[in-house]
């Protein structure tokens, strides 16, 4: 089974390392991703402005994938869900998807429904399964001590997400996280939001939406905080520095995007993994992933 | 926030706001505050308070709910909607305020860049020789821009505002 491999805007551009995990460990698990020359915007950027324009963008790259005859495949989590989001709404509002589909004939397209949308993390809790994981392990992160943060559209609006996960006691990215033989922490404040939505309107807002998260990981003195979303990434790795300096505090949170876990467990090197463009990394625990020397 | 003034109130703009995609269920509301109670951002900012947004709605205050700067501080995080026992979609009745005050010309200056972007690239970030000979160094296959689909499909896409919010 193939899947198209939608990046969205941000991860190809300030996420190589994300991408790079991506690839590495869907090759080392034998899920076939393909890319797609024409994918552009989920048209998330645009819905505040106009829900029907943005959907019209949102749809186009649903059409693109079913003319190539795969489901899709996301890493961000708000692609994920707006994508999720409009093949829910295309299937359930006929004569919306008319008002859409007359646009998509303007350049040549259309859409019939039925692509099925999934996040890189939901994909491989599915398709894989943390049994599989585990049995595909050759160096177990023994000793890793991680927090998960899900995020918020990884897993709602749960209707358009088929519901795979609870909201409310989310439970696919533990699980794999565990199935490296690392420890997958429970912490107060687990589902809580990064902030990243309105970084753009309330900086301040924002920070201090993450701040309070990563103060509580830094305390529990944990390996690292996992996550599965470039905005995630924004919040608490791009801002980490600036945050500790304005609220006046020593933070030091290693940050990891999943895959590049599941990478190392899978044997892959930090190099191939993209590590160097992790910003905020624990050098003495990826030393023992190093190739041998000599 | 100033007091209610039940004089400027326009009864038509509940119902206007419920024939939209996503606000249908906001009549539904019973005013219990689950949304309020959980929402991260009413946390740090009470004047961000989904629930008195929907009472002002219900009240017909339309200028006041569509100039209001608090349209735009919401992180989409879902966790109000997926509280609400009525099964009002908040998050998404705000996109449908939000797109009525964009069409009102009341929205943050920067979102109208993003069309812009979207029209000369395709994407939110530009794809340069820098761009892929960094991808390359990692592997990763290049990408390009389809800047004619999105040109066609925004080209009477312009948004307006007078900046007030």
């Amino acid at each position: 089974m193939s899947w198209a491999l939608f990046l969205g805007c941000t991860v190809p551009v300030r996420n190589l390392n994300y991408e790079a995990a991506v690839r590495k460990t869907a090759a080392g698990l034998g899920l076939e991703l393909a890319d797609l020359p024409g994918f552009g915007c989920c048209g998330f950027p645009l819905k505040s402005l106009s829900s029907e324009q943005a959907l019209v963008l949102t749809v186009r790259n649903l059409a693109l994938a079913q003319a190539d005859g795969r489901d899709v495949v996301a890493v961000c989590s708000a692609c994920a869900a707006t994508l999720s989001e409009a093949e829910h709404v295309m299937s359930r509002d006929p004569d919306l998807a008319a008002r859409v589909n007359e646009r998509l004939a303007e350049i040549g397209l259309s859409y019939r429904g039925g692509v099925k949308v999934r996040h890189y993390t939901r994909l491989i809790h599915e398709e894989i399964g943390p049994e599989r994981i585990r049995e595909a392990v050759v160096r177990p992160l023994d000793g890793g001590r991680f927090a998960p943060h899900y995020g918020c559209h990884y897993l709602k609006p749960a209707e358009a997400m088929d519901h795979f996960d609870s909201p409310e006691d989310p439970r696919s990215l533990t699980v794999l996280i565990e199935a490296l033989g690392a420890e997958a922490v429970e912490y107060p404040g687990l589902k809580d939001c990064c902030g990243g939505g309105v970084l753009g309107t309330d900086e301040d807002l924002a920070q201090r939406m993450a701040f309070g998260k990563l103060e509580r990981i830094d305390q529990m003195g944990l390996t690292g905080l996992v996550v599965i979303c470039p905005f995630c990434n924004v919040m608490f790795e791009g801002q980490q520095k600036t945050m500790a300096k304005k609220f006046g505090s020593k933070i030091k949170v290693p940050l990891f995007f999943y895959p590049q876990l599941l990478g190392l467990a899978l044997g892959f090197t930090p190099e191939e993994l993209g590590f160097k463009h992790n910003r905020i990394k624990d050098k003495d625990f990826l030393k023992a992933f190093e190739p041998a020397k000599g | 926030m100033s007091d209610i003034d039940l004089d400027r109130a326009d009864p038509g703009f509940k119902h206007e706001v419920a024939r939209r995609r996503g606000a249908e269920g906001i009549k539904r509301c019973y005013a219990c505050g689950a949304c309020s109670a959980r929402c991260p951002v009413g946390e740090l900012n009470p004047d961000f308070d989904p629930r008195r947004l929907i009472r002002l709605v219900v009240l017909g205050l339309r200028d006041e709910v569509l100039s209001s700067p608090l349209l735009w501080v919401c992180s989409t995080c879902y966790t109000c909607q997926e509280t609400c026992p009525e099964g009002v979609d908040f998050t998404e009745v705000l996109f449908v305020l939000k797109n009525m005050a964009v069409e009102a010309g009341c929205f943050p200056p920067t979102l109208g860049a993003q069309v812009e972007l979207l029209k000369n690239h395709g994407r939110l970030y530009e794809i340069t020789d820098f761009e892929n000979e960094k991808r390359a160094e990692l592997g990763l296959p290049p990408l390009d821009e389809r800047p004619d689909d999105f040109l066609a499909l925004l080209k009477d896409f312009q948004p307006e505002t007078k900046g007030d919010a």
